[in-house]
């Protein structure tokens, strides 16, 4: 027994055995940390660089790799990309055959709370409030201060911040016209475990556009900035679209001031490309009309998203050949449907602006999944204006960049206000004239309505996302009034329900955050 | 470390003293055989208390020299037979001959049973522990050790993940206890834990391990028993043992093991011939389509299949030079796969050494497995390429272009992009092949105290590396990268794990009480590294620059200690505590407490039954136990990182490119699943164990799972993160059973089964539970993009079916794109789908038999699963006729016949989810039957010789549709056939 004193003497000391444990302190050899990223000022155009790419790219490994969001394919969730289909597949305007998941329900407009088109949307504007958010707050004065920065890293640090809270502003742009009344943080707020209050439409909306108006002053001036970065004019733009579609967003209708920053644009040197189908080529960075756009690169910028995700999923068919889009197939997806190409029956074929390939295409659509029903639009290509391939050899991705913001529709805009009271009519018709001029079209230019306002967006904007924002300010978006193919899940179109003038929240984020209502009709 | 000269004198000199023999030394010998009459080789006859011991011969004659006087007891014993001890008085000079008969112990109640830091003997246990001997392996050819007990243990799943040679497989040990962090039990190989994780260029990380050199395998089912493991002993433990040497001076045994094996297809997909997909699209399609058929009528799966050969030899040698029990193997694989062009080649090589030194205080085991594999992997995109490519077109276009291989082509004289590639010319084209090196090996040093020899001190050094490298090459020609113009691209990978043990046991006994007890401490850090490597082209010419290598490390420190007390020997107590360190959680998480406590009764050894004849063995058990789940694929999962972004993935400024830092998702509290199971058994025999059983009841509750939910938009960088939210739950009932049927002299018949039930429900998922969450969507399937089939829902099983109900007329056929409205809100969409049966068996059952005539043995083995469902994916998306292209795209593809039965036309994307493709998928599998024959002593009696033919994979019985209803998450993609393999084995003994 005595042995059993000695023993418990030894098993107490490996139990009170406390050393090594540092050996549990492991960090990774290859990364870097949130405390040490910012020291070092070099550091800050990289995470800037970041919330430019989240617009583009799926993740950190290019084309696909290291995700930013989950729960999606990859591809699909590149902002720019699934920002395109929300805006277009419910609309006249486009239709897709893929038997993916999500995309039927936006063809049909039946879509759920459920939807992971809609559920990758609200993931993507959240992720990149939330870097912004965390740049933003890193990039503070005190905290530059505390870090020791001199006055060059700190001016050039400050212009970032600005740019960051400018993207963010785009970001809460998209939530207010997408989703409404959504879940509502700051740079005041930390990373981790609260839950955010939600925001109403319209408080967001005074938010959104105070902060661009104090950007207008921070913001470099237009043209200054490098390019793909964004200026004041990129902020005019946007409290434009804000203005333009105020009545919607909060119920007051704002014209006027749609009015004044379109004229701000307006006189700040930006003129239409010389030719409308190099506007969506290749070199297009070399636009003088472009505002903001969206830079994609075929070797450093890859992502299944973005511009390749344009060129290769709108190539329909044996007609829309690689060697002519500059890449290595098409993905044989979305056409329009015949109430939206019948616009341009109004113009000469010969249009610039006819960028249908028709084809052995039928016009109407019997059969979502058939390809060959409705016409296809091919105005994107990975070529420049001399005809010669982007710079990926293997045909994957793809150099051209996304124009978010263009001259033209400031031109539209105007015109819009002008339609309706804030502006001079003559001022939009010879802008109108300019547009149709540079598309070479003969036909003489209407007089202007509403209508015909709406319809020349369609022509002009063609595929670039506009869509579902101009039948809502309209009122066609659900109405009866308009109808297309398949609208309501009918062959021949039917109204459908206003509730679906809002996406839904996210369902999984209702769970998470117990804070948010839905958005009623869900 | 120092060496100091003066203490290693001492160990050698200590070393002789215990080699010298002095004086007039007895001796001791005779002959070993079983009651049939038959000599036992290889039993081990050895002195207690000594190191002088030996085996017996070919002959089951043995022989001990140099015996001091005195009186000893003599133990006999041999895995599988009951251990004898005799007690023999030696006087000096005097010849001992000393015959002895061994009986089987079909039960194993005198087998040693490891447990984790010690053993104990199989009737001593408390929890509830599986022993499996080598003789009751699966037989054939089996290439990785998980495989050998396959069926062959209550409550453990274990599925081959195909037929590819040394593909790895899926085990479960009652059911999974997590979603997303792993469910694979802990393998521990010889007192080495090795790490679950693959090894790139390896199939199957534990294919590097001959299961030739394996001689039992111990499962660790509850908690009880696995909770000495701690953090990783959720999901069961499974403990290797290899073969080793005996004690003492013993001849040398040579065993030498041929196998020659041939591999054949079994079934292949069904799809359809040139002249039925001719007449499909003059029916459906247009003329377009039909103008785009060949001539030819190519079976494509023929042309990737073959029949397959494969041979492996073992060669080993065993016996014990003085002090040094040793056991050499040489094991050579060549294994051929069913898909042309597949091959594994595996060299091993073991060695075993279990000396012991200072008076035999000091027993030393040095185990060491060294193994190398040559993979060339066939591209087995070639299967799914071979269900749909078009059976009209020829193998062959007849022109240089792509290889000679016809493939299909753009307008511009391209390859077509959307259309799949030749399937032979996928094979053919691509060279992938890859180099493993794998070492484990431990030393172990147990150290009986001087002064207290109830104590041993035990320190455990071991280590487990890999080292493995790979390239794949395309032709520059071929389509598969053809605009990149063909690959050149190489990986490698260094993994390391290291072990560092150290821990006491002590054992004394008062009266009528046994008390074991252990503590210890332990240390192990694992490292994986990964460079990177550019992405060229055939001629050498950079495609993706090299991406940024890779490097990750975790440790994990341990305290843990063990009591086990006995009273009269009838009442059993074990009680455990594991304190866990891991690296992979914040300093305030990542100490976790793992405690248990079993019970047992040994019901049999009380007065009112030890006269029983008809209960000759009854005891009751009864455990509870913590443990935990640490293994979560990500080792810095709480640290706020940044990660920089590949070259391929930067933004433009100006005419700058910069790469991108991102902050990652992260949760700072993560932490391990914590798993509380409770256990109760009872194990029985009757008629002297002659049929011999057990029973036990169980439920898991796993708390803390690590589960991926939303975080609050935009509070998080990401919007799903891996947290400890959810709970689920595993309740099962497990039965066992061996009956001796016959056992005579020239003949036996044994019989064996095992049958489990369980069933897993998922209790929890949310921080907030809302009863409008509908789940965490899972298992993706081909055909759209982001379809998933399945779902992780409160209230049901993991991985459960989540579709649309389909509709169907009168006569049963079903309605193509229509849909159960059950939500009856006017509209099908998202929200109509319904949860419907789950992939795992409600329950799975194994039986097998061996049967001895004379020299002859046979025997086979049986498994099943019931109440499954299987999703047909094959079906699904080649079974609609819209999955031949349409008219514009240029290009034909083939059609699953099932398309006959549903007729379906377009793809609808909701057909695909639709419980049409869900199907009952029972089956019965026979896993091998065997014949074998004894020769006897050949070669002039210098040998003993047996051969046999084995039969693996010999049918399935099941209305599954598609070619092998055992896909382990219950989605049927295009599986790699499980081949039959034919075997030929021949075994010579010197």
């Amino acid at each position: 027994m005595k042995n059993l004193k000695y023993l418990s003497l030894v098993f107490a000391g490996i139990f009170v055995f406390t050393s090594c444990t540092k050996d549990l302190d492991l960090e990774p050899e290859f990364g870097i940390n949130s405390a040490s990223v910012y020291n070092d000022p070099s550091n800050y155009i990289n995470v800037l660089a970041k919330i430019y790419a989240g617009l583009t790219l799926s993740g950190q490994e290019g084309p696909a790799g290291q995700p930013d969001i989950a729960d999606i394919d990859e591809g699909f969730s590149s902002y720019i990309r699934v920002y395109w289909n929300l805006q277009q597949l419910p609309t006249d305007e486009s239709i897709c055959g893929w038997n993916d998941t999500g995309i039927p329900e936006l063809n049909t407009m039946t879509w759920g709370s459920s939807n992971s088109f809609t559920k990758a949307m609200y993931s993507r504007l959240y992720f990149q409030i939330a870097v912004c958010n965390e740049f933003i707050r890193e990039c503070s004065d005190e905290n530059m201060d505390r870090r020791g920065f001199s006055q060059a890293d700190k001016d050039q640090i400050t212009a970032f911040r600005s740019e960051a809270r400018f993207l963010r502003a785009l970001s809460w742009y998209h939530a207010i016209d997408l989703f409404g009344s959504v879940p509502f943080t700051t740079e005041a707020d930390g990373i981790g475990s609260f839950l955010p209050e939600q925001i109403s439409r319209t408080d967001l909306f005074d938010y959104v556009e105070t902060e661009l108006l104090e950007l207008e002053d921070l913001l470099a001036a237009p043209g200054t900035n490098e390019y793909a970065r964004a200026d004041r004019a990129a902020a005019w733009f946007l409290l434009a679209k804000l203005y333009l579609n105020a009545e919607v967003y909060t119920g007051n209708a704002r014209y006027a001031n749609c009015a004044t920053y379109c004229n701000k644009i307006l006189g700040a040197g930006y003129s239409l490309h010389d030719n409308y189908p190099g506007l969506f080529l290749a070199d297009n960075h070399l636009s003088p009309e472009i505002i903001f756009p969206i830079a994609c690169d075929g070797l450093r910028t890859q992502a299944w998203g973005g511009m390749t995700f344009m060129v290769h999923a709108f190539m329909v068919g044996a007609n829309m050949t690689g060697a002519e889009f500059g890449v290595n197939g098409g993905w044989n997806g979305y056409r329009s449907t015949k109430a939206f190409s019948d616009k341009f029956l109004a113009d000469s074929l010969d249009s610039d602006r006819f960028q249908f390939y028709i084809e052995g295409q039928t016009q109407e659509i019997n059969n979502i999944g058939t390809a060959s029903e409705g016409w296809p639009m091919g105005k994107y290509k990975n070529v420049d204006s001399n005809g010669n391939p982007g710079s990926d050899v293997s045909g994957n991705h793809v150099d051209t960049d996304f124009p978010l913001m263009r001259l033209a529709e400031v031109y539209l805009m105007y015109a819009e206000c002008a339609v309706r009271g804030a502006g001079d009519i003559g001022t939009a018709s010879g802008y109108m004239q300019e547009l149709r001029d540079r598309a070479n079209i003969s036909s003489p230019l209407p007089s202007l309505d509403l209508e015909w306002i709406l319809d020349e967006r369609a022509r002009e904007l063609q595929w670039e996302a506009k869509r579902r924002t101009d039948l809502i300010r309209f009122g066609l978006f659900t109405s009866s009034d308009y109808i297309w193919e398949f609208k309501g899940d009918v062959e021949d179109g039917q109204g459908t329900s206003n509730h679906l003038n809002l996406y839904p929240l996210s369902a999984d984020d209702l769970i998470a955050n117990p804070n948010l209502q839905q958005n009623p009709g869900y | 470390m120092k060496f100091n000269c003066k203490s290693t004198l001492l160990v050698i000199g200590m070393l002789f003293s215990s080699i010298l023999a002095f004086g007039q030394n007895a001796s001791l010998s005779g002959d070993i055989k079983d009651n049939n009459g038959d000599p036992i080789i290889g039993a081990t006859i050895r002195l207690d208390g000594t190191s002088i011991g030996t085996f017996s011969d070919v002959s089951g004659n043995y022989s001990i020299e140099n015996i001091a006087p005195g009186t000893y007891d003599v133990i006999y014993s041999f895995v599988g037979f009951s251990t004898i001890k005799a007690t023999m008085t030696f006087s000096a000079g005097e010849k001992l001959t000393k015959s002895q008969s061994m009986s089987a112990d079909a039960m194993l109640l005198d087998e040693a049973v490891v447990i984790g830091y010690g053993t104990t003997n199989s009737k001593d246990l408390t929890g509830s522990t599986k022993l499996i001997l080598e003789k009751d392996f699966q037989s054939g050819n089996v290439t990785t050790p998980e495989q050998l007990i396959t069926g062959k243990v209550s409550g453990v799943q274990i599925t081959s993940n195909d037929g590819a040679p040394g593909s790895g497989s899926r085990i479960r040990i009652r059911g999974g206890t997590s979603l997303n962090a792993s469910n694979d039990p802990l393998i521990v190989i010889d007192e080495v834990p090795v790490d679950n994780e693959g090894i790139d260029g390896a199939a199957n990380a534990l294919n590097m391990i001959n299961p030739n050199d394996i001689e039992s395998m111990v499962v660790l089912k509850d908690a009880s028993a696995t909770a000495i493991y701690g953090s990783r002993g959720a999901n069961g433990v499974i403990l290797i043992t290899t073969k080793k040497g005996a004690q003492g001076k013993s001849p040398m045994r040579v065993n030498l093991q041929q196998n020659f094996s041939l591999s054949t297809v079994t079934k292949t997909a069904e799809v359809m011939n040139a002249a039925e997909l001719r007449e499909a699209i003059i029916q459906n399609g247009d003329s377009t389509q039909l103008s785009l058929l060949g001539n030819a009528d190519t079976d494509w799966q023929n042309e990737i299949y073959r029949n397959a050969f494969i041979s492996e030899s073992n060669l080993n040698i065993t016996g014990g030079i003085e002090n040094l029990p040793y056991r050499l193997s040489i094991g050579y694989k060549h294994e051929e796969g069913i898909l042309r062009r597949h091959q594994l080649d595996r060299t091993s090589i073991g060695l075993n050494l279990n000396p012991k030194f200072l008076d035999d205080k000091l027993a030393v085991s040095l185990n060491t497995k060294l193994s190398t594999a040559d993979n060339f992997f066939a591209n087995q995109d070639a299967i799914g390429a071979a269900v749909s490519f078009d059976p009209t077109q020829s193998v062959l276009s007849g022109n240089e272009e792509f290889g000679g291989y016809f493939e299909w082509l753009n307008p511009d004289g391209t390859p077509s992009n959307l259309a799949g590639a030749n399937p032979v010319g996928l094979l053919e084209q691509k060279e992938d092949i890859s180099d493993v090196l794998r070492f484990i090996g431990n030393l172990k040093l147990d150290y009986e105290l001087p002064f207290f020899p109830e104590v041993h001190a035990v320190m455990n050094i071991g280590g487990d590396f890999s080292k493995s490298s790979g390239s794949v090459v395309i032709d520059t020609d071929a389509r598969q990268q053809f605009f990149n113009g063909g690959e050149r691209s190489q990986y490698e990978q260094t993994k390391s794990n290291r072990l560092l043990e150290t821990y006491f046991n002590y054992q004394e006994s008062f009266g009528n009480n046994d008390i074991d007890f252990t503590a210890g401490y332990s240390y192990q850090r694992w490292e994986r590294e990964t460079p990177a490597f550019p992405l060229l082209n055939f001629d050498g010419d950079t495609v993706t620059p090299a991406g940024i290598p890779f490097q990750t490390e975790n440790a994990l420190i341990s305290l843990y200690g063990r009591l086990k007390y006995t009273l009269n020997d009838k009442y059993l107590l074990t009680a455990t505590l594991r304190r866990d360190g891991s690296s992979r959680f914040n300093p305030d998480q990542r100490w976790g407490m793992f405690p248990s406590a079993a019970f047992a009764w040994r019901i049999s050894e009380e007065n009112f039954l030890k006269e029983s004849k008809a209960v000759s063995y009854l005891k009751l058990r009864a455990g509870y136990g913590v443990t935990g789940q640490q293994d979560i694929g990500n080792d810095y999962p709480y640290l706020a990182n940044y990660t920089v972004s590949t070259s391929t993935a930067q933004y433009q400024f100006g005419n700058t490119f910069y790469e991108l830092l991102r902050p990652d998702g992260f949760d700072f509290n993560i932490k391990w699943e914590e798993t509380t199971s409770t256990n109760i058994g009872l194990d029985f025999g009757f008629m002297k164990n002659r049929l011999f059983g057990s029973i036990d009841y169980y439920i898991k509750q796993t708390d803390d799972l690590l589960t991926i939910i939303d975080v609050p938009a935009g509070v998080n960088f990401t919007n799903e993160i891996l947290t400890n939210v959810g709970s689920m739950e595993n309740k099962g009932f497990e039965f066992e059973l061996s009956y001796v049927a016959i056992s005579e002299a020239k003949k036996e018949l044994i019989f064996g089964m095992n049958l489990t039930s369980n069933r897993n429900e998922v209790t929890k998922l949310s921080r907030v539970v809302d009863p409008s969450q509908v789940g965490i969507l899972t298992g993706g399937i081909d055909g759209g993009i982001g379809n998933n089939v399945q779902i992780h829902a409160v209230g049901n099983p993991t991985n459960s079916f989540y579709v649309y109900e389909q509709i169907y007329d009168e006569a049963g056929n079903p309605l193509e794109g229509q849909f159960v409205d059950r939500n009856n809100d006017g509209i099908v969409n998202e929200m109509d789908r319904y949860i419907f049966e789950k992939p795992a068996p409600d329950f799975f059952l194994g039986f097998f038999t061996n049967y001895r005539l004379d020299r002859w043995t046979a025997g086979f083995a049986l498994r099943g699963e019931f109440d499954r469902f299987v999703y047909n994916n094959v079906n699904s998306n080649r079974g609609f006729f819209e999955s031949v292209p349409a008219p514009g795209q240029g290009f034909i593809t083939n059609l699953n016949n099932s398309f006959n039965e549903s007729g379906f036309i377009t793809s609808n994307p909701e057909q695909f989810l639709s419980d049409y493709y869900l199907e009952k998928a029972n089956f019965i599998r026979m896993d091998y039957f065997n014949v074998g024959y004894d020769f006897g002593k050949v070669f002039k009696e210098s040998a003993q010789f047996n051969a046999g033919i084995v039969i693996n994979n010999v049918f399935v019985l099941s209305d599954y549709s598609g070619i092998d209803p055992e896909v382990a998450d219950g989605i049927d993609k295009n599986i790699y056939p499980r081949p039959r393999i034919y075997s030929l084995n021949l075994n010579f003994t010197f």
